[in-house]
């Protein structure tokens, strides 16, 4: 219950930002469309819809990265916190309450993307919900990467680390925008080094019901996912009690 | 048994001791006023009381708690109202009050009761709805005491509660102040001479991080050899040689 009442919280200071709303829900629709457009004048194979929609709800949740820590970075530097942690709220509660919010926000987003594409020509068929399912732990390493910029990181730094360069590098480094054989061998293998590329390519597996192929990539997200949360959370909980 | 014990409560930060060596005795149900110049340690103090930061040597006992051992139980007994003003700037303040009555695992019928209670007694019907973050510092300062006393706590640690505030904010502040006495043991910290003469049972008076001083304003008083308060206080300041 405790944790509940602190999630409700961050979940109401999430969504009464409106420069949340617009640019978590606006910006990778207008993204969606602007490369359709482009798609429709330019053929590319990479920007027909079946194949940008997955990239782009993925790219998404780079903001729920920036909204998350930019949550905690503001809480951190306000005494509200300080106030929260004379209260019975656990070390688990904090953490709690501050990604399961983030996580229906972030599922409803991939929700009105994949929506959104349906009048654009994606095909519409039940590998859709896979697809939606498999952004789940996409979802937790995008917040496990919040949590952590939060606690390290103030206001200002998180939206020039977030805003800027992770939004940036994530984009890069997932294949969403060119095919990431087009920069060599060097770079390519930096991107398969990371966890994005293999977000992208496991939801365009899933939604082509290539379930096998969707499998190759799951590992390095819930390697990511869990190795960047277990450092998230310790250093969360560092800075309580440097408090 | 005292509200609050302190032993020998010590706070060093690199070579700089913020609290050094402090003993203090709280009876319970008392108004205890800590009184000092910036940098005297006050806010070190209750944050070492209030779990926020643990001593570097020595201890507390809040409630019959040890600070140090028993964090857990302390946090059940106490409310804190920081030095800033500390609420959800996007939550109402019914919202605010609500979040932390979540957090104390009140019932639906209780945090409406609680609510109920709080608003009367600080007189915040008429802003339950508005925004925190909108409201004036003096709101503010109002809903954040409102915040702290949420829980029903045994001990309430108010820092620098009227700081910043106008002269009418901070009378009306006094006001719910000295409406909260007996109710509960309350440990306040301020620069402000007047507050700590008007409200305290007794006051404590720090620099740099010690203890000089403990009485009520009249034997503080007495104890510098003048009538007036402000006097008195430069007076056990100046002459400590710490």
């Amino acid at each position: 219950m405790r944790m509940w009442a602190f999630a409700k919280r961050c979940a109401k200071e999430i969504l009464r930002d409106p420069i949340n709303l617009g640019f978590g829900l606006g910006f990778p629709i207008v993204l969606l469309l602007m490369l359709s457009a482009m798609q429709a004048n330019i053929p590319v194979n990479m920007f027909q819809i079946d194949e940008l929609t997955p990239g782009i709800t993925v790219f998404g949740l780079s903001f729920m990265t920036l909204f998350s820590a930019t949550l905690i970075a503001k809480d951190r530097e306000s005494a509200l916190l300080q106030r929260l942690y004379t209260t019975p709220l656990t070390g688990v509660d904090f953490i709690l309450g501050y990604m399961l919010p983030v996580l229906p926000i972030a599922l409803g987003q991939t929700v009105i993307c994949y929506l959104f594409a349906i009048p654009l020509g994606l095909t519409v068929n039940v590998n859709l919900i896979y697809a939606i399912l498999g952004m789940i732990p996409v979802t937790v390493l995008y917040i496990a990467l919040g949590l952590l910029c939060g606690s390290l990181l103030n206001v200002k730094q998180v939206g020039g680390v977030c805003g800027a360069l992770l939004t940036n590098l994530s984009a890069w480094l997932s294949g969403v925008w060119f095919d990431l054989r087009l920069l060599g061998g060097t770079f390519s293998k930096i991107a398969r080094a990371l966890p994005f590329v293999h977000a992208v390519e496991m939801e365009k597996a899933l939604c082509k019901g290539n379930f096998t192929q969707a499998a190759t990539h799951i590992l390095p997200i819930l390697l990511y996912g869990g190795g960047i949360m277990v450092l998230a959370v310790a250093c969360f909980l560092r800075k309580k009690q440097k408090t | 048994m005292e509200a609050i014990k302190t032993v020998e409560l010590t706070k060093r930060y690199k070579s700089l001791i913020a609290v050094n060596k402090l003993n203090l005795e709280i009876k319970q149900g008392e108004l205890f006023s800590l009184l000092g110049v910036n940098g005297a340690g006050k806010t070190t103090t209750v944050k070492m009381l209030t779990c926020l930061t643990k001593p570097s040597s020595g201890d507390a006992y809040v409630g019959g708690y040890s600070v140090t051992k028993e964090p857990n139980q302390v946090k059940r007994l106490i409310g804190v109202s920081p030095q800033e003003t500390a609420v959800a700037p996007n939550l109402s303040v019914e919202e605010n009050l609500k979040l932390l009555c979540g957090i104390y695992g009140f019932s639906k019928e209780k945090t409406k009761a609680r609510i109920r209670e709080l608003a009367c007694q600080f007189g915040l019907d008429a802003v339950l709805r508005k925004k925190a973050g909108k409201l004036s510092g003096g709101w503010q300062r109002r809903v954040s005491i409102a915040m702290a006393l949420i829980g029903e706590p045994q001990i309430l640690f108010l820092d620098e509660p009227t700081i910043g505030l106008d002269v009418l904010a901070r009378h009306e502040l006094w006001k719910c102040i000295q409406e909260l006495k007996g109710k509960a043991t309350i440990l306040l910290t301020t620069h402000y001479m007047e507050e700590a003469e008007r409200l305290s049972d007794r006051i404590g008076i720090m620099k740099n991080g010690i203890l000089l001083a403990v009485g009520t304003a009249e034997e503080l008083k007495r104890k510098a050899g003048t009538d007036d308060f402000e006097a008195a206080f430069v007076s056990i300041v100046k002459e400590a040689a710490v």
